[in-house]
């Protein structure tokens, strides 16, 4: 590059930085909003369940029974309150007040020592899916549990089959340990998408655009040095998030920082670019704000598998799931803090990230033409 | 740089439309069929009204926009190969960053340019000279006045001192002082042998140049030497003494001459175009904007205003005591920035008052206030009796207010317009109706009522704009900049209408930065830099600063006023 060519590409980068210092709003984007989002992802959505309030009825009323409440009274998911008839607290589950009805039936002790078909009935309210989800596997958990030990009782000779999970990763099955990573690729997706939507739309809008293409100046190199300073802020950002991440949440970085300096690089590259490129054919800042958060934001937090596992999705939508950068940065980003550096999974996600990136970089700047209109 | 061989610019046959807003509607042509060639070291004036087509053809020189048709060669070589450190291109409104500092954006502006300012620190100071702005470096662009703007916007445009300098509008919107010394920074940056393209709406700056290209409606109107211009009007320009009182009657009467193009209030007298030579008046000097009046007739004959016709008669109202619009002391302050200080004047009904001063001068905050818009920090006023910030929905009906953009919408079609703003003066179906049929044939809108008020040329626009300020026969009427940006055809039938409402006993204050146009009005208030500087009648302002000799402009008069203005502030500081 000439010496001009690097003087200019410099003045780009030196204006963008006191653009940056001069509107307050560009640094709350960069601190507040992504402190904000993590700790409302990070807290506030988490998917654990616990001291789930429970109704109970026991209508059979014998020592075996009333061995399986005290399990379950035992477990601490569980605040049971018991009762003698389902009504009253079918009423109060309608009311959301309890989460669910255990209900032990007549003759359960007789079909537990008989060998037969012992049934305890679980009523949940469908209308919260997570929780009824969550509270039926809990107790069915309970309930497995405590005839696993009742057999071992009864028949201490036979080999009892015992079924052990064990949880790698993540062995107190906490889910804020796998929504902390997905909250900071949410994080960063929507300052990368949203810092830079605005940018070029902006230079638009105000006219300044007229003046700048009217210089000696590439476009390419006007996108390319544009992309800078945002680049770092959005590495800023990434920092706060990893901060929180692990001195509040307690979320371990088991990988190397290199390696998760290298992973959020490659994905801001990709949202950056992904963002300068809506701002450069919207030409107009709302329609920006507007399109950067439905191709940006929206897909990251419902295609990305952050919120919803992709696997159970239909096919159609899978193959969608497959333009969302942020697919590419929750697995080695969930990877990095909870396992190590597993570089098979880095590298070929990293690879995607910086095509997409490439890709809408080279859009961007054929969208940029130097003629005005 | 080597001198160019032949001609800097040569277009031949150069058109450019504009798509359709929406589908089916027709392709807007923006330039039409223009042929032009520029010799090296000439200053070439691109003269015309908004939307002539000066932008447009700007742009297509400076490689910003690509023609349809026809051939530009820059250089001699196709505009599409244009090297853009040959060409400094200033766009209108200066493309600079106002939250930057002064510094700032000639610092970003010089490098993007090619130039090192730590290498070349003579340079830069010498722009700082000339433009005056040296004192200002620190300070951000957006709390300069319109004229330093419009300074560093050039300096930022040509500080490479390439040989060919693009300038679309540099002097539009300042305050006639500035303007003067815009000119003379263009001459100071430039060489011998820079070419200059001049953009202007504005008629007396055509004077100044070496070659002249009119364009209206996208079309070249006049191509050559200013003189020529001129010449257009020689033996057709008159002027008649008037007395005092009768000034709008008598300028209604010879806009009624069957041979009259355009007719004026100048000082003491009544300044008209002819479309013949007459023997009834005394003939007067010929200037570039009579030559472009004379270029542009239209043949029509201007009959008694029909709009003003529609108007109660409140002539019982003239001459009694007792203000239509009152300000004491209005001021407004946005922290310590003040947009208006201690404004103070009344204006009688039957009376048009000016308020005149450059961009950001506090005229637009000055009628705001005074509408209610605005809370004032400072004073009060009343319009027709009223404080219109307290009181009720009723008082507003006294009030007809014509904004400085075109305030209607755009997607609604002119009847619809017309039956909103009738609604939302409280009008019944019977009485909207009634009033929309008296100010559509008044102004003959009929034929444009099923079309969308968007997409109507700009003084259709214009016109639409009063239909709708006026559809309640308010008994006060405020006019913000009515005439910005339209050609003297539409300025003409406007300030006739104006002339013709104030006379029934309306109280009219309008603002506008054009010193010929003031001259309509009966008073005026010089504002500059958010004060007041000075006010009275049009021939008493320029009695304050005759020293002998010919009676000054009055343009001459507001430029010893801002220049006196400067001198107090430079002592206080």
């Amino acid at each position: 590059m000439s010496s001009a060519g690097r003087r200019r590409a410099a003045a780009i980068r030196t204006k963008e930085w006191a653009q940056v210092w001069h509107d307050p709003s560009t640094l709350g984007l960069v601190v507040f909003l992504p402190l904000l989002l993590i700790f409302l992802f990070g807290s506030a959505l988490s998917l654990d369940t616990d001291q789930t309030r429970t109704g109970l009825v026991d209508r059979d009323g014998t020592i075996t029974s009333r061995d399986l409440s005290a399990a379950l009274k035992a477990n601490r998911y569980f605040i049971i309150e018991e009762a003698s008839e389902v009504a009253p607290l079918a009423q109060r589950l309608e009311g959301g007040d309890v989460r669910g009805i255990v209900v032990i039936p007549d003759g359960f002790e007789g079909e537990v020592t008989s060998d037969g078909d012992a049934q305890v009935q679980l009523i949940t309210d469908g209308t919260q899916p997570n929780t009824a989800a969550f509270l039926s596997s809990h107790a069915e958990g309970v309930i497995r549990n405590w005839s696993a030990s009742r057999d071992l009782g009864a028949r201490a000779a036979a080999q009892p089959i015992e079924l052990v999970t064990r949880y790698a990763y993540n062995p107190g099955l906490e889910s804020s340990f796998m929504l902390v990573p997905g909250a900071i690729s949410i994080v960063m997706a929507m300052i990368g998408c949203l810092l830079t939507a605005l940018i070029m739309a902006r230079e638009y809008e105000r006219g300044t655009m007229e003046g700048i293409l009217s210089t000696p100046l590439s476009t390419g190199a006007l996108v390319g040095n544009k992309i800078v300073p945002y680049f770092l802020m959005g590495l800023a950002s990434t920092a706060i998030c990893v901060a929180v991440a692990t001195l509040f949440y307690g979320l371990p970085l088991r990988g190397s920082a290199i390696a998760l300096l290298i992973i959020s690089a490659s994905f801001l590259y990709a949202v950056l670019a992904q963002g300068l490129w809506i701002s450069s054919i919207t030409k107009n800042q709302f329609a920006s704000t507007q399109m950067a958060l439905l191709l940006g934001y929206l897909p990251s937090l419902l295609l990305s598998g952050f919120l919803f596992e992709l696997d159970s999705m239909p096919a159609a939508i899978q193959w969608l799931s497959y333009l969302v950068p942020a697919r590419y940065l929750i697995p080695p980003l969930q990877s990095v803090f909870l396992v190590g550096d597993v570089w098979s999974i880095f590298l070929p996600n990293i690879a995607v990230l910086l095509g997409i990136g490439t890709f809408f970089l080279w859009r961007a700047r054929s969208a940029i033409k130097r003629t005005i209109a | 740089m080597e001198a160019p061989i032949g001609p800097v610019i040569r277009l031949s046959g150069v058109s450019k439309s504009f798509a359709a807003e929406r589908r089916g509607a027709p392709v807007v042509p923006a330039v039409r069929n223009i042929s032009l060639e520029v010799a090296p070291g000439t200053l070439l004036g691109l003269v015309g009204p908004d939307a002539s087509g000066k932008t447009t053809l700007l742009r297509m020189l400076a490689g910003m926009a690509e023609a349809d048709s026809g051939d530009i060669s820059v250089f001699g070589k196709s505009v599409s190969e244009l090297d853009r450190s040959l060409v400094g291109y200033m766009p209108q409104g200066g493309a600079l960053y106002l939250e930057l500092s002064v510094e700032q954006n000639l610092d970003l502006y010089a490098r993007l340019r090619g130039i090192d300012p730590a290498a070349e620190p003579d340079r830069i100071e010498n722009i700082y000279t000339l433009t005056g702005l040296g004192d200002f470096r620190g300070r951000a662009v957006g709390k300069l006045s319109g004229g330093m703007r419009q300074k560093l916007a050039m300096a930022c445009a040509v500080v490479a001192a390439p040989p060919l300098m693009l300038l679309d509008e540099p002097s539009v919107g300042v305050d006639p002082l500035s303007r003067r010394e815009i000119w003379q920074l263009a001459r100071d940056l430039s060489g011998q042998e820079t070419t200059i393209i001049w953009a202007t709406s504005i008629l007396d700056d055509a004077e100044k140049c070496d070659e002249l290209l009119v364009l209206h409606e996208g079309q070249v109107r006049y191509s050559g030497a200013p003189t020529g211009l001129t010449d257009l009007a020689n033996n057709r320009v008159y002027s008649t003494p008037v007395l005092a009182g009768d000034r709008r009657k008598e300028l209604a009467r010879v806009h009624r001459l069957p041979d009259t193009i355009d007719a004026q209030i100048e000082g003491d007298g009544i300044r008209f175009v002819n479309r013949i030579a007459s023997k009834d008046a005394s003939p007067a000097q010929p200037r570039a904007a009579d030559g472009f009046v004379a270029l542009l007739d239209d043949g029509l004959k201007l009959q008694d205003s029909r709009l003003a016709a529609t108007f109660p008669d409140r002539t019982e109202t003239i001459g009694q005591a007792g203000a239509a619009i009152a300000a004491v002391g209005l001021t407004k302050r946005y922290g310590s920035f003040t947009a208006a200080y201690d404004v103070s004047f009344t204006v009688a009904p039957g009376e048009v008052f000016g308020l005149l001063g450059p961009n950001g001068a506090g005229k637009s905050t000055t009628f705001r206030m005074l509408c209610g818009l605005l809370k004032s920090s400072d004073g009060r006023s009343t319009v027709a009796g009223q404080n219109l910030r307290t009181a009720g929905p009723a008082a507003r009906k006294a009030l007809g207010y014509m904004p400085q953009y075109f305030g209607l919408y755009g997607d609604l079609t002119v009847a619809a317009n017309l039956r909103f703003i009738a609604g939302a003066h409280g009008m019944g179906r019977k009485e909207g109706e009634g009033a929309i049929d008296d100010v559509v044939s008044a102004l003959s809108l009929e034929s444009i009522l099923p079309q969308r008020a968007g997409l109507l040329p700009i003084g259709i626009k214009q016109r639409l704009s009063l239909a709708a300020a006026v559809l309640h026969r308010p008994e006060v009427l405020f006019l913000d900049e009515p005439t910005s940006g339209v050609d003297p055809i539409v300025r003409r039938e406007f300030w006739h209408h104006i002339n013709a409402i104030a006379a029934t006993g309306v109280a009219v204050l309008v603002t506008t930065h054009f010193m010929d146009e003031a001259e309509n009005c009966d008073r005026l208030m010089l504002l500059n830099q958010s004060r007041a500087i000075a006010q009275g009648t049009p021939s008493e302002l320029k009695k304050g600063i005759a020293r002998g000799g010919p009676e000054p402009t009055l343009e001459e008069a507001f430029i010893a006023l801002i220049e006196a203005q400067r001198r107090i502030e430079a002592d206080a500081a």
